[in-house]
């Protein structure tokens, strides 16, 4: 890696002017992306505020939605009580994501940041009508993702929190990348009181995306049999070594198959 | 099996002594080491596949911050240093011999894969090394890439020393009477196959660290090699043409080969080298990026094979016509591996009266492809045991009955096959019944019936397979094109109180050689396994020694080391014959003892050691004091493990997940030295081979670009992968040496490819499948389930 600097502040807005004091800064969470970027040359930031003294990873419920910090780790989410009662779904995602070690450093707010197209939070943040509390705003998830590694997050913006809706179901399904084990396909589908969302990861060109036809389908029936006769398109999804367009679609329809039970 | 008499004896599962540094993080590996003044090396390398160098600039490199060197390969050409050199050669069905095109330390005028090193960059630091490698300019005139081995002799030329890009075009066995064989047949089964390219993904990367000492003008090189004599003899002798004595080679601990460590690469020539230009220590240590794009890769055929049938489903015939990728240079024992090692296996455990086969062996623009666990022999238990379950699946037999009816009948040992090899000895259907009732095959179609109420595809398939290891013996290697001998040695040096210091020529990388080579002297002296120590891998410590690889550590250096303590227990007895005042004649050794036959007088082993150097009341006048003795062995023919694996795997229709669901695997290695260590090498090579025929696979793309460069492309088996292995053993004692053993290192990833992948069709044979290619991921396998569909509803 190229050399840089390395500051730990203790709040927020120290964070913050650290990181614009830096000709180019970045925010570093639990590292587990940054870090193999850095050493592999890929990126050369002026400096890393590593955000992990901030006070950003309580979890606690607000009524109708759950609200986590950016800097909780996908280990502490797996683990909540809170999670576990409230939306099993999130403690079940988190607690597929990577191994031992990657759950025990990477975070919510760095994998929502970082939004790879085969991150298995993304959908969740989609899926349960998620809101992102930034240090100015907060944005809504339908407004949030905005393309393949990209967000509506400006140049310096931090992610403090999410909050996460209470579906009165929901289940998350992951059918793996045999390799890295990221989503090849994941689907999260929540049921709420005015319809179900779906939310595909892994599979889209431009990252994580809705699923109109499916949803509209489990809104009037939640039930696998109501996606029988629906025909998933392959059009803009991935394809590269390990999986087609057509066998995404597939698995796609697959994975929600199984979510809905 | 061996009776157990001792509890650490031969035979007895000792728990593995080297394990408690190994799993307490305390190995001491290559890049652990480090010396005062030492500087790091990187190597530049080349990002595109093929392309003339037209000039390369390292100007603004050379006064980079922390630079102490910054070489190219017109350094290496002034100092007139060879390039690693091919052990093995073959004759050419022309007449000509295997073409052997220089493979220069740093690229010279051509790049011939992608991290073909360009230039070397010597730096106080890695990362003032990489930075400084940043601003080298290097001007390509890029040429067009040969990727497609099958077709690389249509490809643009790689060496001007290899036309049509074929370094040797190979054959072996009787091509007229397997022709007139196939031409009478009453059936003649076909079967293309391709066999995988693999990346050996040792756990350790490869490493070097040189030193130079001008006062004795003499260099240390420490590196990751499973054969460090062997390192010495190339750099020594063809690299640098300096007396070996000069260099002192060690391999201390390795994490790991599985064969990508057995050849000389150019980064530790290079660390040598610059170790004496630049007058410091140079350590070079690979990252997991270069492992995967500079360690020689493994397998990668192309095979048509054609399987003659009288009436009577007996076997008369079989040609196999290979053609194999090699990489862009020739790596040591490239060659000996897609033919010696794998056209004399053919004939598998069969019956074969007529068999010919010819191998094309052929230059690409990727790296190096040599021996990879089992190398040469995995290929041919592929393409065999693929085409005897599809020929008896087309006569309508059971798999297990058609290869019953073609075994070499167990009184017909020592059987001459017509590729070569003599099989000394050998039973195979105690194996083949016993792997059956492991798996309890007789019930298998109710399992079937059962997993399709699930709507789950269940299938079963076998491999009965035979191999060669042990390499041997060296006349023969001589007469093949070998450029190597194929003994092993050993030195046992008996200590003044009676513990023992072994000092073998064979390396252990992970193979538990501390622990099976002291229960070997240990059960011979009659001693606690705690007073035997074994030392390997370093040149000036060990004899002058061959290694380990192709599973013959056992076989060849286990024997070395029972012939060195056979020649110590003969002078212990001329030394208790004198001490009691016996004839040497009557002296019997048992248990640790020298007794005077019919009489209560002996003496213990510790007793005549001790004599031997407090030689106050010895024979001098007749024998010298000390004990210790060397041992050179030289086998007088490969050993042939046979065994039968059968597998079982529910398939997943809507995903096309296969699921390893039971396997058995029932091998005979001869006697066992250390059943547990034994069965953790065959756990190992399945787990490896369930990896080649369910996930792992090599792909470069068509500009020669790796795409799995990396574990998030490269799928190695994990866990999770693997199912829970029932291991079983038959023993037909190797007749040629004295231990009657065989070698199992590589068994597990030979026999299990097919066995596998033999059960996928088997699984999706009610749609008609009748073939599927390696690595059977899920969206290959969900295809062929579409594709079949489709089909049906026509
Ligand atoms: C071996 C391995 C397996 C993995 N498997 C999976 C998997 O199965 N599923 C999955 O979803 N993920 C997987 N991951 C990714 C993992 O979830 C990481 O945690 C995640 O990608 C990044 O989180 P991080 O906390 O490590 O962020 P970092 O790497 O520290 O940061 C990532 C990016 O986000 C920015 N950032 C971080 N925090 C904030 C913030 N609060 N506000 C604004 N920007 C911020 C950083 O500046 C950086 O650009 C895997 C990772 C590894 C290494």
């Amino acid at each position: 890696m190229y050399s840089t600097k390395y500051i730990k502040p203790n709040s927020t807005s120290e964070a913050l002017e650290a990181v614009k004091s830096m000709g180019e800064g970045k925010f570093l969470a639990g590292g587990m992306t940054l870090i193999p970027t850095l050493k592999q040359r890929l990126a050369s930031p002026d400096g890393l505020v590593d955000i992990s003294g901030c006070d950003l990873d309580s979890i606690s419920d607000e009524g109708d939605a759950i609200k986590i910090g950016a800097m909780t780790k996908h280990a502490s989410v797996a683990e909540s009580d809170l999670v576990k009662k409230a939306v099993p779904a999130l403690a079940k995602l988190a607690d597929g994501i990577g191994d031992r070690q990657v759950r025990n450093r990477g975070t919510l707010g760095g994998s929502v940041a970082n939004n790879d197209p085969s991150a298995c939070y993304p959908s969740a943040v989609l899926a349960l009508k998620a809101i992102v509390h930034t240090n100015t705003r907060s944005i809504e998830a339908d407004e949030f993702f905005t393309g393949m590694f990209e967000t509506a997050l400006e140049e310096n913006e931090m992610i403090e929190a999410i909050s996460f809706s209470k579906p009165t179901k929901a289940n998350y399904v992951k059918f793996p990348n045999p390799a890295s084990r990221y989503a090849m396909v994941g689907v999260f589908v929540a049921q709420f009181n005015d319809g179900v969302r779906v939310a595909v990861t892994g599979a889209g060109e431009g990252g994580v995306f809705r699923h109109a036809e499916m949803e509209a389908a489990l809104s009037s029936n939640y039930n696998a049999d109501a996606l029988s006769a629906l025909e998933i398109s392959s059009e803009g999804l991935i394809s590269d070594l390990h999986a087609s367009p057509e066998y995404r679609a597939n698995l796609i329809k697959e994975m929600t198959k199984r979510a809905v039970v | 099996m061996n009776e157990v008499t001792k509890i650490d004896g031969i035979g007895s599962s000792v728990r593995r002594t080297e394990d408690k540094k190994f799993l307490t993080g305390k190995g001491r590996y290559t890049d652990d080491i480090n010396r005062p003044g030492q500087v790091q090396a990187y190597f530049l390398r080349s990002d595109v596949a093929h392309a003339e160098i037209k000039s390369i600039d390292t100007k603004a490199a050379q006064s980079a911050p922390g630079v102490v060197g910054v070489f190219t390969g017109s350094d290496i050409a002034a100092d007139k240093v060879g390039g690693p050199i091919c052990g093995w050669v073959v004759p050419c069905r022309d007449g000509s011999s295997t073409k052997e095109p220089p493979h220069p330390l740093l690229a010279q005028g051509k790049v011939r894969f992608v991290g073909d090193a360009v230039a070397v960059v010597v730096a106080e630091t890695m990362e003032q090394a990489k930075s400084a490698a940043e601003l080298i300019d290097v001007d390509y005139n890029e040429l067009t890439p040969v990727v497609d081995f099958v077709n690389a002799d249509k490809g643009a030329q790689i060496h001007e020393e290899v036309p049509n890009n074929c370094y040797f075009d190979w054959e072996l066995g009787d091509e007229s009477a397997t022709n007139k064989a196939i031409k009478s047949a009453a059936k003649v089964v076909k079967l293309s196959v391709r066999n995988n390219r693999l990346v050996p993904n040792a756990m350790e990367p490869r490493s070097a660290l040189a030193e130079y000492d001008s006062l004795d003008e003499s260099y240390t090189l420490h590196t990751t090699s499973q054969n460090p004599h062997l390192t010495r003899l190339v750099l020594a002798a063809f690299m640098f043409a300096i007396p070996e004595s000069k260099l002192r080679v060690i391999a201390p601990d390795v994490g790991g080969g599985f064969g990508s460590k057995i050849y000389v690469y150019i980064e530790e020539a290079v660390c040598v080298w610059a170790s004496k230009k630049i007058g410091r220590p140079v350590k070079w240590t690979a990252d997991r990026t270069q492992a995967f794009l500079t360690d020689c890769h493994g397998r990668d055929h192309a095979n048509d094979v054609q399987l003659a049938l009288d009436d009577n489903n007996k076997i008369i015939g079989l040609r196999v016509d290979t053609v194999c990728n090699l990489g862009a240079y020739l790596s040591a024992f490239s060659v000996v591996v897609p033919t010696i090692l794998h056209g004399t296996l053919l004939s598998g455990q069969y019956d074969i009266p007529a068999i010919y086969t010819n191998v094309k062996g052929m230059a690409t623009n990727t790296v190096n492809v040599d021996a990879y666990r089992g190398a040469g022999r995995p290929e041919a238990t592929y393409l065999l045991e693929r085409t005897m379950e599809t020929a008896a699946r087309e006569v309508g037999m059971d798999p297990a009955e058609f290869r019953r009816i073609n075994f070499i009948p167990k009184d017909a040992f020592p059987y001459q096959t017509q590729v070569a090899l003599q099989y000394d000895i050998g039973d195979y259907e105690p194996h083949l019944d016993k792997a059956m009732e492991m798996i309890d095959y007789s019930n298998f179609e109710k399992r079937r019936a059962e997993a399709a109420k699930r709507g789950m595809y269940r299938g079963i398939g076998m491999s009965s397979y035979i191999e060669a290891c042990g390499l041997a013996p060296s006349a023969v290697v001589g007469a093949l094109g070998g450029r190597v001998g194929q003994w092993e040695s050993a030195s046992v040096r008996v200590n003044p109180t009676g513990t023992i210091s072994v000092f073998t020529g064979s390396h252990s990388h992970g193979q538990g050689h501390a622990t099976t080579f002291a229960q070997i002297v240990a059960d011979k002296l009659g001693i606690p396994i705690e007073n035997v120590e074994v030392i390997h891998g370093d040149t000036d410590k060990t004899p002058f020694g061959m290694g380990s690889y192709g599973s013959r550590s056992l076989a060849s250096g286990g024997s070395a080391i029972s012939k060195a303590v056979d020649k110590i227990i003969n002078k212990s007895k001329k030394i208790a014959a004198h001490l009691l005042e016996a004839s040497e004649d009557d002296i019997d050794f048992k248990d640790g003892k020298f007794v005077v036959g019919g009489t209560d007088k002996e003496k213990a082993f510790g007793e005549i050691a001790l004599a031997a150097y407090v030689p106050h009341n010895y024979p001098l006048e007749t024998l010298e004091p000390g004990l210790e003795e060397n041992a050179f062995y030289d086998p007088t023919n490969f050993v042939f493990p046979s065994g039968t694996h059968i597998a079982e795997v529910e398939i997943d229709p809507a995903t096309g997940v296969v699921e390893v669901v039971d396997w058995a695997a029932c091998d005979d290695f001869g006697n066992l030295v250390n059943p547990m260590i034994v069965e953790g090498q065959v756990h190992g090579g399945i787990a490896q081979g369930i990896g080649q025929a369910l996930l792992e696979d090599a792909h470069y793309d068509e500009n020669g670009q790796l795409l799995t460069a990396s574990y998030m492309d490269y799928c190695m088996p994990r866990a999770d992968d693997l199912p829970s292995f029932k291991v079983g053993y038959t023993n037909t004692p190797c007749t040629h040496n004295d231990l009657g053993v065989k070698g199992c290192g590589e068994a597990g990833a030979i026999a299990s490819p097919p066995a596998l992948i033999n059960a996928v069709i088997d699984a999706l044979s009610p749609l008609g499948v009748t073939d599927m290619s390696m690595p059977a991921t899920p969206q290959k396998v969900w295809k062929a389930i579409q594709e079949s569909q489709s089909v049906a509803a026509e």
